[in-house]
Protein backbone atom coordinates (compact mmCIF):
# COMPACT_ATOMS: atom_id res chain seq x y z
CA UNK A 1 0.00 0.00 0.00
CA UNK A 2 2.50 2.58 1.17
CA UNK A 3 6.12 2.20 0.21
CA UNK A 4 8.23 0.87 3.07
CA UNK A 5 9.84 4.29 3.45
CA UNK A 6 6.54 6.10 3.90
CA UNK A 7 5.21 3.29 6.06
CA UNK A 8 8.16 3.78 8.35
CA UNK A 9 7.55 7.54 8.38
CA UNK A 10 3.89 6.86 9.26
CA UNK A 11 4.89 4.61 12.19
CA UNK A 12 7.28 7.22 13.58
CA UNK A 13 4.61 9.90 13.13
CA UNK A 14 2.18 7.79 15.16
CA UNK A 15 4.80 7.21 17.86
CA UNK A 16 5.46 10.94 18.02
CA UNK A 17 1.72 11.63 18.28
CA UNK A 18 1.64 9.30 21.28
CA UNK A 19 4.57 11.19 22.76
CA UNK A 20 2.77 14.50 22.26
CA UNK A 21 -0.33 13.15 23.98
CA UNK A 22 1.82 11.75 26.80
CA UNK A 23 2.89 15.30 27.56
CA UNK A 24 -0.53 16.88 27.00
CA UNK A 25 -2.15 14.81 29.78
CA UNK A 26 0.00 16.04 32.70
CA UNK A 27 -0.12 19.53 31.16
CA UNK A 28 -3.90 19.45 31.67
CA UNK A 29 -3.14 19.32 35.39
CA UNK A 30 -0.55 22.08 35.04
CA UNK A 31 2.53 19.85 35.13
CA UNK A 32 4.91 20.54 32.26
CA UNK A 33 7.42 17.75 31.80
CA UNK A 34 10.72 18.12 29.97
CA UNK A 35 11.58 14.49 30.71
CA UNK A 36 9.22 12.55 28.44
CA UNK A 37 12.26 11.11 26.65
CA UNK A 38 13.24 9.44 29.92
CA UNK A 39 9.88 7.70 30.25
CA UNK A 40 10.08 6.69 26.60
CA UNK A 41 13.53 5.17 27.23
CA UNK A 42 12.28 3.13 30.17
CA UNK A 43 9.40 1.78 28.06
CA UNK A 44 11.72 1.05 25.12
CA UNK A 45 14.35 -0.83 27.12
CA UNK A 46 11.90 -2.80 29.29
CA UNK A 47 9.83 -3.79 26.27
CA UNK A 48 12.90 -4.78 24.21
CA UNK A 49 14.33 -6.86 27.06
CA UNK A 50 11.05 -8.72 27.43
CA UNK A 51 10.56 -9.51 23.74
CA UNK A 52 14.16 -10.75 23.67
CA UNK A 53 13.02 -13.20 26.39
CA UNK A 54 10.14 -14.23 24.08
CA UNK A 55 7.41 -12.45 26.02
CA UNK A 56 4.49 -11.64 23.65
CA UNK A 57 4.75 -8.12 22.20
CA UNK A 58 1.45 -6.89 23.64
CA UNK A 59 2.43 -8.00 27.12
CA UNK A 60 5.90 -6.51 26.78
CA UNK A 61 4.40 -3.18 25.63
CA UNK A 62 2.09 -3.13 28.64
CA UNK A 63 4.98 -3.96 30.98
CA UNK A 64 7.12 -1.20 29.45
CA UNK A 65 4.25 1.25 29.86
CA UNK A 66 3.72 0.23 33.48
CA UNK A 67 7.43 0.54 34.28
CA UNK A 68 7.37 4.07 32.86
CA UNK A 69 4.18 4.87 34.80
CA UNK A 70 5.83 3.64 37.99
CA UNK A 71 8.79 5.93 37.30
CA UNK A 72 6.23 8.69 36.67
CA UNK A 73 4.79 8.27 40.15
CA UNK A 74 8.29 8.34 41.70
CA UNK A 75 9.20 11.52 39.80
CA UNK A 76 5.75 13.01 40.39
CA UNK A 77 6.04 12.86 44.17
CA UNK A 78 8.66 15.60 44.58
CA UNK A 79 6.92 17.50 41.77
CA UNK A 80 3.85 17.90 44.01
CA UNK A 81 5.62 20.45 46.15
CA UNK A 82 6.81 22.66 43.33
CA UNK A 83 5.20 24.44 40.42
CA UNK A 84 5.64 25.64 36.89
CA UNK A 85 9.20 26.11 35.79
CA UNK A 86 10.59 24.09 38.69
CA UNK A 87 8.64 21.02 37.56
CA UNK A 88 10.28 21.49 34.17
CA UNK A 89 13.74 21.58 35.73
CA UNK A 90 13.02 18.52 37.87
CA UNK A 91 11.77 16.45 34.94
CA UNK A 92 14.66 17.66 32.79
CA UNK A 93 17.00 16.31 35.47
CA UNK A 94 15.09 13.04 35.53
CA UNK A 95 15.45 12.64 31.76
CA UNK A 96 19.20 13.11 32.04
CA UNK A 97 19.43 10.57 34.88
CA UNK A 98 17.66 7.97 32.73
CA UNK A 99 19.86 8.71 29.72
CA UNK A 100 23.08 8.41 31.71
CA UNK A 101 21.78 5.26 33.40
CA UNK A 102 21.16 3.47 30.11
CA UNK A 103 24.44 4.79 28.66
CA UNK A 104 26.37 3.08 31.48
CA UNK A 105 24.17 0.06 32.28
CA UNK A 106 26.04 -2.82 30.63
CA UNK A 107 23.26 -5.48 30.65
CA UNK A 108 21.36 -3.38 28.06
CA UNK A 109 24.45 -2.63 26.01
CA UNK A 110 25.66 0.51 27.78
CA UNK A 111 27.04 3.17 25.48
CA UNK A 112 27.16 0.82 22.49
CA UNK A 113 23.39 0.43 22.60
CA UNK A 114 21.05 -2.51 22.29
CA UNK A 115 20.61 -4.18 18.91
CA UNK A 116 18.98 -7.31 17.58
CA UNK A 117 15.47 -6.13 18.45
CA UNK A 118 12.86 -7.92 16.35
CA UNK A 119 10.70 -5.82 13.96
CA UNK A 120 7.40 -6.36 15.77
CA UNK A 121 5.85 -2.91 15.42
CA UNK A 122 3.30 -2.75 12.63
CA UNK A 123 1.57 0.31 11.30
CA UNK A 124 -1.88 -0.78 12.46
CA UNK A 125 -0.62 -1.23 16.07
CA UNK A 126 0.46 2.38 16.15
CA UNK A 127 -2.72 3.58 14.43
CA UNK A 128 -4.91 1.77 16.99
CA UNK A 129 -2.87 2.99 19.96
CA UNK A 130 -2.84 6.57 18.72
CA UNK A 131 -6.57 6.40 17.96
CA UNK A 132 -7.29 5.18 21.47
CA UNK A 133 -5.15 7.94 22.96
CA UNK A 134 -6.91 10.58 20.85
CA UNK A 135 -10.29 9.27 21.96
CA UNK A 136 -9.15 9.37 25.57
CA UNK A 137 -7.95 12.95 25.17
CA UNK A 138 -11.17 14.01 23.44
CA UNK A 139 -13.39 12.59 26.19
CA UNK A 140 -11.29 13.08 29.29
CA UNK A 141 -12.33 16.67 29.93
CA UNK A 142 -15.93 15.52 30.22
CA UNK A 143 -15.34 13.10 33.08
CA UNK A 144 -14.65 13.56 36.78
CA UNK A 145 -10.89 13.04 36.49
CA UNK A 146 -10.58 15.42 33.53
CA UNK A 147 -12.50 18.18 35.29
CA UNK A 148 -10.34 17.61 38.35
CA UNK A 149 -7.15 18.05 36.28
CA UNK A 150 -8.42 21.29 34.73
CA UNK A 151 -9.52 22.59 38.13
CA UNK A 152 -6.14 21.77 39.70
CA UNK A 153 -4.40 23.53 36.82
CA UNK A 154 -6.54 26.67 36.95
CA UNK A 155 -6.95 27.12 40.71
CA UNK A 156 -5.65 24.52 43.15
CA UNK A 157 -7.08 26.32 46.20
CA UNK A 158 -10.62 26.21 44.79
CA UNK A 159 -10.09 22.65 43.54
CA UNK A 160 -9.06 21.39 46.94
CA UNK A 161 -11.93 23.25 48.60
CA UNK A 162 -14.32 21.40 46.27
CA UNK A 163 -13.09 18.02 47.44
CA UNK A 164 -10.40 17.29 44.87
CA UNK A 165 -7.38 15.42 46.21
CA UNK A 166 -4.49 17.42 44.73
CA UNK A 167 -1.89 14.71 45.32
CA UNK A 168 -3.90 11.95 43.70
CA UNK A 169 -4.93 14.07 40.70
CA UNK A 170 -1.40 15.26 39.95
CA UNK A 171 0.21 11.85 40.43
CA UNK A 172 -2.41 10.10 38.30
CA UNK A 173 -2.06 12.59 35.46
CA UNK A 174 1.70 12.20 35.58
CA UNK A 175 1.48 8.41 35.67
CA UNK A 176 -1.00 8.32 32.78
CA UNK A 177 1.31 10.48 30.66
CA UNK A 178 4.32 8.33 31.54
CA UNK A 179 2.38 5.18 30.67
CA UNK A 180 1.74 6.53 27.17
CA UNK A 181 5.37 7.59 26.74
CA UNK A 182 6.46 4.10 27.84
CA UNK A 183 4.19 2.44 25.29
CA UNK A 184 5.46 4.82 22.61
CA UNK A 185 8.98 3.75 23.60
CA UNK A 186 8.08 0.07 23.16
CA UNK A 187 6.77 0.74 19.67
CA UNK A 188 9.84 2.81 18.89
CA UNK A 189 12.30 0.09 19.94
CA UNK A 190 10.61 -2.52 17.73
CA UNK A 191 10.55 -0.19 14.76
CA UNK A 192 14.06 1.27 15.06
CA UNK A 193 15.44 -2.22 15.94
CA UNK A 194 18.45 -0.61 17.59
CA UNK A 195 18.26 1.68 20.60
CA UNK A 196 20.85 3.55 22.58
CA UNK A 197 20.63 6.13 25.31
CA UNK A 198 21.24 9.09 22.99
CA UNK A 199 18.00 8.46 21.11
CA UNK A 200 16.19 9.45 24.32
CA UNK A 201 18.16 12.55 25.20
CA UNK A 202 16.98 16.05 26.00
CA UNK A 203 16.30 16.74 22.31
CA UNK A 204 13.63 14.01 22.37
CA UNK A 205 11.92 15.63 25.37
CA UNK A 206 12.25 19.12 23.92
CA UNK A 207 10.81 18.08 20.55
CA UNK A 208 7.91 16.40 22.38
CA UNK A 209 7.29 19.71 24.12
CA UNK A 210 7.42 21.38 20.70
CA UNK A 211 4.65 19.05 19.38
CA UNK A 212 2.23 20.30 22.02
CA UNK A 213 3.20 23.97 21.83
CA UNK A 214 3.20 24.01 18.03
CA UNK A 215 -0.08 22.13 17.71
CA UNK A 216 -1.87 24.11 20.41
CA UNK A 217 -1.73 23.36 24.13
CA UNK A 218 -5.42 24.12 24.61
CA UNK A 219 -6.78 21.67 22.08
CA UNK A 220 -6.83 17.88 22.41
CA UNK A 221 -5.92 17.53 18.73
CA UNK A 222 -3.02 19.95 19.19
CA UNK A 223 -0.37 17.33 20.02
CA UNK A 224 -1.45 15.24 17.01
CA UNK A 225 -1.23 18.11 14.58
CA UNK A 226 2.02 19.29 16.15
CA UNK A 227 3.66 15.84 16.06
CA UNK A 228 2.52 15.21 12.49
CA UNK A 229 3.80 18.60 11.36
CA UNK A 230 7.18 18.30 13.04
CA UNK A 231 7.66 14.72 11.83
CA UNK A 232 6.39 15.05 8.27
CA UNK A 233 7.54 18.53 7.33
CA UNK A 234 11.28 17.76 7.33
CA UNK A 235 10.50 14.65 5.22
CA UNK A 236 8.57 16.69 2.68
CA UNK A 237 11.24 19.35 2.68
CA UNK A 238 13.83 16.86 1.39
CA UNK A 239 13.37 18.45 -2.05
CA UNK A 240 15.19 21.55 -0.84
CA UNK A 241 18.03 19.25 0.25
CA UNK A 242 20.70 21.02 2.31
CA UNK A 243 18.33 23.86 3.17
CA UNK A 244 15.84 21.45 4.75
CA UNK A 245 16.41 22.25 8.42
CA UNK A 246 16.83 25.95 7.67
CA UNK A 247 13.43 26.11 6.00
CA UNK A 248 11.96 24.04 8.82
CA UNK A 249 13.38 26.42 11.42
CA UNK A 250 12.04 29.40 9.49
CA UNK A 251 8.57 27.87 9.47
CA UNK A 252 8.76 27.41 13.26
CA UNK A 253 9.78 31.03 13.77
CA UNK A 254 6.97 32.18 11.49
CA UNK A 255 4.57 30.08 13.56
CA UNK A 256 5.73 31.72 16.76
CA UNK A 257 5.07 35.13 15.22
CA UNK A 258 1.68 34.53 13.56
CA UNK A 259 0.16 31.73 15.62
CA UNK A 260 1.70 31.97 19.09
CA UNK A 261 -1.06 29.81 20.62
CA UNK A 262 -0.37 26.93 18.25
CA UNK A 263 -1.86 25.75 14.98
CA UNK A 264 -5.20 24.77 16.49
CA UNK A 265 -7.30 27.23 18.53
CA UNK A 266 -7.84 26.58 22.23
CA UNK A 267 -11.01 24.61 22.68
CA UNK A 268 -13.73 26.53 24.45
CA UNK A 269 -15.74 24.94 27.20
CA UNK A 270 -19.05 23.52 26.18
CA UNK A 271 -21.91 22.40 28.35
CA UNK A 272 -22.45 18.84 29.43
CA UNK B 1 -29.69 23.34 71.17
CA UNK B 2 -26.91 21.28 69.58
CA UNK B 3 -23.95 22.99 67.98
CA UNK B 4 -23.25 21.65 64.49
CA UNK B 5 -19.95 23.49 64.40
CA UNK B 6 -17.91 24.29 67.46
CA UNK B 7 -14.76 26.33 67.72
CA UNK B 8 -12.73 26.06 70.92
CA UNK B 9 -9.87 28.42 71.74
CA UNK B 10 -8.69 28.93 68.15
CA UNK B 11 -5.77 31.30 67.62
CA UNK B 12 -3.85 32.07 64.47
CA UNK B 13 -0.57 33.92 64.30
CA UNK B 14 1.06 35.31 61.15
CA UNK B 15 4.64 35.98 62.23
CA UNK B 16 4.33 38.55 64.99
CA UNK B 17 0.72 39.41 64.17
CA UNK B 18 -2.04 37.71 66.13
CA UNK B 19 -4.92 37.52 63.61
CA UNK B 20 -7.19 35.43 65.82
CA UNK B 21 -6.93 35.39 69.58
CA UNK B 22 -8.54 32.49 71.45
CA UNK B 23 -11.81 32.33 69.53
CA UNK B 24 -14.56 30.11 70.91
CA UNK B 25 -18.03 29.95 69.38
CA UNK B 26 -20.64 27.55 68.08
CA UNK B 27 -23.06 27.42 65.17
CA UNK B 28 -26.41 25.81 65.91
CA UNK B 29 -27.84 23.34 63.40
CA UNK B 30 -30.42 24.91 61.12
CA UNK B 31 -29.38 28.49 61.87
CA UNK B 32 -28.17 31.28 59.68
CA UNK B 33 -25.26 32.48 61.79
CA UNK B 34 -23.59 35.73 60.79
CA UNK B 35 -20.00 36.68 61.50
CA UNK B 36 -19.45 40.42 61.35
CA UNK B 37 -16.70 42.85 62.22
CA UNK B 38 -14.60 45.66 60.78
CA UNK B 39 -12.06 44.94 58.03
CA UNK B 40 -9.06 43.09 59.40
CA UNK B 41 -11.03 41.60 62.30
CA UNK B 42 -10.05 38.07 61.24
CA UNK B 43 -13.31 36.86 59.64
CA UNK B 44 -11.77 35.42 56.51
CA UNK B 45 -8.90 33.95 58.53
CA UNK B 46 -11.44 32.10 60.65
CA UNK B 47 -13.25 30.96 57.50
CA UNK B 48 -10.05 29.62 56.02
CA UNK B 49 -9.37 27.69 59.22
CA UNK B 50 -12.89 26.27 59.30
CA UNK B 51 -12.63 25.09 55.67
CA UNK B 52 -9.16 23.59 56.16
CA UNK B 53 -7.40 26.01 53.82
CA UNK B 54 -5.41 27.41 56.75
CA UNK B 55 -4.26 25.73 59.96
CA UNK B 56 -4.94 27.19 63.37
CA UNK B 57 -1.85 27.94 65.46
CA UNK B 58 -3.73 26.51 68.44
CA UNK B 59 -7.24 25.44 69.40
CA UNK B 60 -9.69 22.81 68.18
CA UNK B 61 -12.55 22.76 65.67
CA UNK B 62 -15.30 20.14 65.57
CA UNK B 63 -18.13 19.37 63.17
CA UNK B 64 -21.14 17.46 64.50
CA UNK B 65 -19.08 16.35 67.50
CA UNK B 66 -16.21 15.12 65.32
CA UNK B 67 -12.86 16.88 65.79
CA UNK B 68 -11.41 17.82 62.38
CA UNK B 69 -8.59 20.18 63.40
CA UNK B 70 -5.80 20.17 60.79
CA UNK B 71 -7.72 18.21 58.14
CA UNK B 72 -7.14 19.05 54.47
CA UNK B 73 -9.81 21.06 52.58
CA UNK B 74 -10.89 18.07 50.46
CA UNK B 75 -11.51 16.04 53.64
CA UNK B 76 -13.42 18.92 55.21
CA UNK B 77 -15.66 19.12 52.14
CA UNK B 78 -16.37 15.39 52.19
CA UNK B 79 -17.33 15.74 55.86
CA UNK B 80 -20.10 18.15 54.84
CA UNK B 81 -18.69 21.68 54.98
CA UNK B 82 -18.64 23.63 51.69
CA UNK B 83 -17.61 27.22 51.04
CA UNK B 84 -17.50 30.01 48.51
CA UNK B 85 -14.70 32.54 48.17
CA UNK B 86 -14.72 36.27 48.89
CA UNK B 87 -12.89 36.77 45.59
CA UNK B 88 -14.78 34.45 43.25
CA UNK B 89 -12.70 31.42 42.27
CA UNK B 90 -14.54 29.70 39.45
CA UNK B 91 -12.53 27.53 37.08
CA UNK B 92 -11.77 29.16 33.73
CA UNK B 93 -11.77 26.71 30.86
CA UNK B 94 -14.80 24.91 32.26
CA UNK B 95 -18.35 25.96 31.44
CA UNK B 96 -20.69 27.11 34.19
CA UNK B 97 -22.43 23.74 34.39
CA UNK B 98 -19.05 21.94 34.44
CA UNK B 99 -17.95 24.23 37.25
CA UNK B 100 -20.94 23.15 39.29
CA UNK B 101 -20.19 19.53 38.41
CA UNK B 102 -16.74 19.98 39.97
CA UNK B 103 -18.70 20.43 43.18
CA UNK B 104 -20.12 16.93 42.67
CA UNK B 105 -16.58 15.54 42.64
CA UNK B 106 -16.86 14.07 46.13
CA UNK B 107 -19.73 11.75 45.33
CA UNK B 108 -19.46 10.59 41.69
CA UNK B 109 -17.56 7.81 39.94
CA UNK B 110 -14.59 7.04 42.06
CA UNK B 111 -11.91 4.74 40.76
CA UNK B 112 -10.75 3.58 37.36
CA UNK B 113 -13.89 1.61 36.44
CA UNK B 114 -16.24 4.52 37.06
CA UNK B 115 -14.05 6.98 35.17
CA UNK B 116 -13.56 4.53 32.29
CA UNK B 117 -17.32 4.03 32.01
CA UNK B 118 -17.72 7.80 31.95
CA UNK B 119 -15.28 8.01 29.02
CA UNK B 120 -17.81 6.10 26.92
CA UNK B 121 -20.76 8.05 28.31
CA UNK B 122 -21.92 5.07 30.35
CA UNK B 123 -21.70 6.55 33.81
CA UNK B 124 -24.85 6.98 35.85
CA UNK B 125 -22.88 9.14 38.30
CA UNK B 126 -21.87 11.52 35.53
CA UNK B 127 -25.51 11.86 34.41
CA UNK B 128 -26.61 12.39 38.01
CA UNK B 129 -23.98 15.11 38.41
CA UNK B 130 -25.11 16.88 35.21
CA UNK B 131 -28.70 16.65 36.43
CA UNK B 132 -27.78 17.96 39.88
CA UNK B 133 -25.81 20.83 38.33
CA UNK B 134 -28.74 21.84 36.14
CA UNK B 135 -31.13 21.68 39.07
CA UNK B 136 -28.84 23.85 41.24
CA UNK B 137 -28.27 26.42 38.49
CA UNK B 138 -32.05 26.63 38.25
CA UNK B 139 -32.19 27.00 42.03
CA UNK B 140 -29.74 29.93 42.11
CA UNK B 141 -31.21 31.45 38.93
CA UNK B 142 -28.34 31.16 36.43
CA UNK B 143 -29.63 28.19 34.39
CA UNK B 144 -29.96 30.16 31.15
CA UNK B 145 -26.22 30.84 31.01
CA UNK B 146 -25.01 27.36 31.87
CA UNK B 147 -22.96 26.81 28.71
CA UNK B 148 -20.79 29.92 28.85
CA UNK B 149 -17.48 30.33 30.67
CA UNK B 150 -17.25 32.14 34.03
CA UNK B 151 -15.76 35.46 32.80
CA UNK B 152 -18.86 36.04 30.66
CA UNK B 153 -21.09 36.31 33.74
CA UNK B 154 -21.70 39.35 35.92
CA UNK B 155 -20.08 39.29 39.34
CA UNK B 156 -23.44 38.64 40.99
CA UNK B 157 -24.06 35.65 38.72
CA UNK B 158 -20.54 34.35 39.34
CA UNK B 159 -21.25 34.46 43.08
CA UNK B 160 -24.48 32.53 42.53
CA UNK B 161 -22.62 29.89 40.51
CA UNK B 162 -20.09 29.54 43.30
CA UNK B 163 -22.92 28.98 45.76
CA UNK B 164 -24.41 26.37 43.40
CA UNK B 165 -21.01 24.67 43.17
CA UNK B 166 -20.75 24.55 46.96
CA UNK B 167 -24.29 23.16 47.23
CA UNK B 168 -23.47 20.47 44.65
CA UNK B 169 -21.29 18.74 47.22
CA UNK B 170 -24.43 18.14 49.35
CA UNK B 171 -23.10 20.02 52.39
CA UNK B 172 -24.69 20.23 55.82
CA UNK B 173 -22.89 23.48 56.60
CA UNK B 174 -22.35 26.23 54.05
CA UNK B 175 -19.69 28.88 54.67
CA UNK B 176 -20.52 32.06 52.75
CA UNK B 177 -17.77 34.70 52.61
CA UNK B 178 -19.23 38.09 51.67
CA UNK B 179 -21.74 36.82 49.08
CA UNK B 180 -23.29 40.30 48.70
CA UNK B 181 -20.03 42.11 47.91
CA UNK B 182 -20.36 44.09 44.69
CA UNK B 183 -24.10 43.43 44.36
CA UNK B 184 -26.70 46.13 43.73
CA UNK B 185 -29.77 46.43 46.03
CA UNK B 186 -31.99 44.29 43.76
CA UNK B 187 -29.35 41.57 43.65
CA UNK B 188 -28.96 41.70 47.43
CA UNK B 189 -32.71 41.11 47.77
CA UNK B 190 -32.45 38.06 45.50
CA UNK B 191 -29.51 36.83 47.56
CA UNK B 192 -31.54 37.15 50.74
CA UNK B 193 -34.28 35.00 49.30
CA UNK B 194 -31.67 32.51 48.05
CA UNK B 195 -30.10 32.19 51.51
CA UNK B 196 -33.54 31.63 53.01
CA UNK B 197 -34.28 28.91 50.43
CA UNK B 198 -30.95 27.26 51.23
CA UNK B 199 -31.88 27.23 54.90
CA UNK B 200 -35.22 25.67 53.95
CA UNK B 201 -33.19 22.76 52.55
CA UNK B 202 -31.96 22.20 56.12
CA UNK B 203 -28.47 23.47 55.40
CA UNK B 204 -26.87 25.45 58.19
CA UNK B 205 -25.19 28.68 57.07
CA UNK B 206 -22.27 30.61 58.52
CA UNK B 207 -22.20 33.99 56.82
CA UNK B 208 -19.53 36.66 56.73
CA UNK B 209 -21.04 39.88 55.45
CA UNK B 210 -20.72 43.66 55.59
CA UNK B 211 -24.23 44.31 54.36
CA UNK B 212 -25.87 45.24 57.65
CA UNK B 213 -29.49 45.24 56.49
CA UNK B 214 -29.13 41.79 54.94
CA UNK B 215 -27.67 40.40 58.15
CA UNK B 216 -30.29 41.96 60.40
CA UNK B 217 -33.02 40.49 58.21
CA UNK B 218 -31.84 36.90 57.88
CA UNK B 219 -29.44 36.04 60.70
CA UNK B 220 -30.67 34.01 63.68
CA UNK B 221 -27.51 34.76 65.55
CA UNK B 222 -24.63 37.16 65.12
CA UNK B 223 -21.05 36.90 66.34
CA UNK B 224 -19.08 40.13 66.31
CA UNK B 225 -15.34 39.92 65.77
CA UNK B 226 -12.95 42.81 66.24
CA UNK B 227 -9.16 42.79 66.10
CA UNK B 228 -9.04 39.01 66.32
CA UNK B 229 -11.30 38.63 69.36
CA UNK B 230 -15.01 37.99 69.81
CA UNK B 231 -16.80 41.01 71.26
CA UNK B 232 -20.20 39.42 71.66
CA UNK B 233 -22.70 36.91 70.29
CA UNK B 234 -26.46 37.32 70.20
CA UNK B 235 -29.61 37.77 68.12
CA UNK B 236 -29.80 40.79 65.76
CA UNK B 237 -32.07 42.83 68.03
CA UNK B 238 -29.52 42.69 70.86
CA UNK B 239 -26.44 43.20 68.68
CA UNK B 240 -27.90 46.34 67.10
CA UNK B 241 -28.00 48.09 70.48
CA UNK B 242 -24.77 46.74 71.96
CA UNK B 243 -22.51 49.70 72.81
CA UNK B 244 -19.35 47.59 72.40
CA UNK B 245 -20.37 46.68 68.84
CA UNK B 246 -21.15 50.28 67.97
CA UNK B 247 -17.80 51.35 69.41
CA UNK B 248 -15.94 48.71 67.37
CA UNK B 249 -17.53 49.89 64.14
CA UNK B 250 -17.80 53.62 64.69
CA UNK B 251 -15.24 54.43 67.34
CA UNK B 252 -15.91 55.31 70.97
CA UNK B 253 -19.05 57.27 71.79
CA UNK B 254 -17.13 60.29 73.10
CA UNK B 255 -15.59 60.79 69.67
CA UNK B 256 -17.57 62.21 66.77
CA UNK B 257 -18.71 59.21 64.77
CA UNK B 258 -18.62 60.56 61.22
CA UNK B 259 -16.04 63.32 61.51
CA UNK B 260 -17.13 66.79 62.45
Amino acid sequence: MLGSYWESVAVFTGINCLMGISLYVPMMAGLISLGQGGFMAIGAYVCALLTRADVPFALALAAGGCAAAFAGVIVGMPALRIRGIYVMILTLGFGEIVRVFFATFEPTGGASGMGGIRPLTELWHVVVATGAAVLLLWRIRHIRFGRAMIAVHEDDVAAEAMGINLTRTKLLSFALGSLMAGIAGGFYAHQALFIDANQFDFMRSAVTFLYVILGGAGNPFGPIVGAATVTLLPEMLRVVQDWRMTVFGTILVAMAVWRPDGLLPALRARGA
Amino acid sequence: MSALLSVVGVSRRFGGYLALNDISCGVAAGHVHALIGPNGAGKTTLFNILSGTLRATSGRIAFDGHDYTGQRPDHVLKMGIARNFQHVRLIRGLSIVENVMVGCHAWIDRGIVGNAAALFGLSSGERAAAEKARELLEFVGVAAKRHVEPPELTLADQRRVEIARALASRPRLLLLDEPAAGMNPAEVNELRSLIQRIRDREITILLVEHHVRLIMEIADNITVLSAGSIITTGPPSVIQRDPAVIAAYLGKSDEPAFGA
